[in-house]
C-alpha cells in the first residue's frame, strides 16, 4: 500500500489497472461478439465446407460448428465426418491455388 | 440536404445528452441551422441541459400524434436563433413513438436544417431503435471503463446490423493523469479494440457540471477543456482536420514538482 503510494508519486505505473483493463475488457468482448447469428454461423460452415471440398468429401448434414465458451477461451469446434478423401486432391488443389 | 446524426452509447451516464447540447450549440454557433431531437421518451433530459426547459408547450408526441403541427413544437434557443430543440414527452414511454413515425419527422426536418442531432436513450431496447430509425450516420460515446467501452462494442454491432455503418467514436470523461499513471486505457486501447474512428476525446472536466448546473452548454465556455473538445468535435463534423487536444498540460503541483525534480 505504501510502495504503491512512493511509486505513484514518483509516476511509476506501479498499479497499472490498466493493462488488467484492457485485458479483461478483450477477453469479455470475445465472449460478447461470439454470440454469433444463425446466419453468420451458416455462413461459415458453407465456407468451411468449400474448402475442405477441395480435399475431401463430406457428410454436410452431419457437419457441425459450435463456439465453445469456457472461462478464459472462446473455441470453435468442428466436427467433420468425412466420406472418403479424394485420390485426386493434390492435383485439385494446385488448380485453384 | 441535412444530415442527420443520431447520438447512442448503450450505458447510461456517459454524456450522450452533453453531447448532443455541445456539438449542437458548437454547429450552431458556427451559423448553421440546427435541430436537437430528445428521443429519451419518460426521462428528458436535453431540455435542462440547454436551459430551455420552461418553454416547453408541446413535445415529440405531440407531433407524432397530430396534436400540434411539428414547427409548433421546436423551440427556440436562448443564444442562437437557428438552433431548436424538440423535446421529448416527459409523461409518455418509449412506445409513444414508432420507428416508422421518427423516419417521417427526420424526412419532414431534412430539407430546411443542416443538422439534425438525436439524442438516443440508454439501453438497447425500442426507444434504441426509434432514434436511429431516421439517422444518416451515428455518434458512439464511452468513457474509458470497462462497462462503458463493453456496451460501445455492443452498440456499434446493433449499428452495424441496422445499416448505420462506420460509427465514429467519441471518448469522454478522459482524464490523462489517470493513464499517466497507468490506471485508465488510453485512447489507442479504447480504439484498437473498437475498432472505429475517432471523433474526438473530451477530457473530464468539472465546469460540465456548472454548466448544467447553470443550463448553458460548456462550448459556451471559452476557458473550458470539454468546451474547447466538443467544439473541435464540431469542426471535425463538418469534414475539417482538426487535431486532438493537447491533453498533457500540468496536472497540478505533484508533477509540476516531479518534472522539476527531473522524474520524467
Amino acid at each position: 500500500m505504501l510502495l504503491e503510494y512512493i511509486n505513484r508519486v514518483l509516476g511509476k505505473a506501479a498499479s497499472s489497472s490498466r493493462i488488467h483493463a484492457r485485458e479483461r475488457l478483450r477477453l469479455v468482448l470475445v465472449h460478447d461478439r461470439a454470440n454469433m447469428s444463425p446466419y453468420f454461423m451458416n455462413q461459415l460452415k458453407e465456407d468451411l465446407n468449400n474448402v475442405i471440398a477441395r480435399y475431401m468429401v463430406i457428410d454436410f448434414d452431419k457437419f457441425e460448428i459450435v463456439l465453445d465458451q469456457s472461462d478464459k477461451v472462446v473455441e470453435l469446434k468442428t466436427s467433420v465426418p468425412i466420406k472418403k478423401i479424394r485420390r485426386d486432391y493434390m492435383d485439385r488443389v494446385k488448380k485453384s491455388s | 440536404m441535412g444530415e442527420i446524426i443520431v447520438v447512442t452509447s448503450g450505458k447510461g451516464g456517459v454524456g450522450k445528452t452533453t453531447t448532443t447540447a455541445n456539438i449542437g450549440t458548437a454547429l450552431a454557433s458556427e451559423g448553421l441551422s440546427i435541430i436537437l431531437i430528445d428521443t429519451d421518451i419518460g426521462l428528458r433530459n436535453l431540455d435542462v441541459v440547454m436551459g430551455l426547459e420552461n418553454r416547453i408547450v408541446y413535445d415529440i408526441v405531440d407531433v407524432t400524434n397530430g396534436n400540434c403541427r411539428l414547427k409548433q413544437a421546436l423551440i427556440k434557443d436562448k443564444r442562437f436563433e437557428n438552433l431548436y430543440l424538440l423535446p421529448a414527452a416527459q409523461t409518455k414511454d418509449k412506445t409513444a413513438v414508432s420507428p416508422d413515425e421518427m423516419e417521417d419527422l427526420c424526412r419532414e426536418l431534412k430539407d430546411d436544417y443542416d443538422y439534425i442531432i438525436i439524442d438516443c436513450p440508454a439501453g438497447i431496447e425500442q426507444g434504441f431503435y426509434n432514434a436511429i430509425a431516421g439517422a444518416d450516420q451515428a455518434i458512439v460515446i464511452t468513457t474509458p471503463e470497462v462497462s462503458a467501452v463493453r456496451d460501445a462494442d455492443r452498440i456499434i454491432g446493433l449499428l452495424e446490423s441496422s445499416d448505420l455503418r462506420n460509427p465514429k467514436l467519441i471518448i469522454n470523461r478522459f482524464r490523462p493523469r489517470m493513464v499517466r499513471q497507468g490506471d485508465m486505457m488510453d485512447i489507442e486501447d479504447i480504439v484498437d479494440i473498437l475498432a472505429v474512428d475517432l471523433l474526438g476525446v473530451v477530457q473530464e472536466d468539472d465546469r460540465i457540471i456548472v454548466s448544467t448546473n447553470r443550463g448553458e452548454p460548456a462550448v459556451m465556455n471559452l476557458i473550458s477543456p470539454a468546451g474547447e473538445a466538443y467544439r473541435r468535435i464540431a469542426r471535425r463534423i463538418r469534414g475539417e482536420e482538426v487535431p486532438l487536444m493537447n491533453l498533457e498540460e500540468s496536472y497540478g503541483i505533484m508533477n509540476k514538482l516531479r518534472r522539476l525534480m527531473g522524474l520524467c
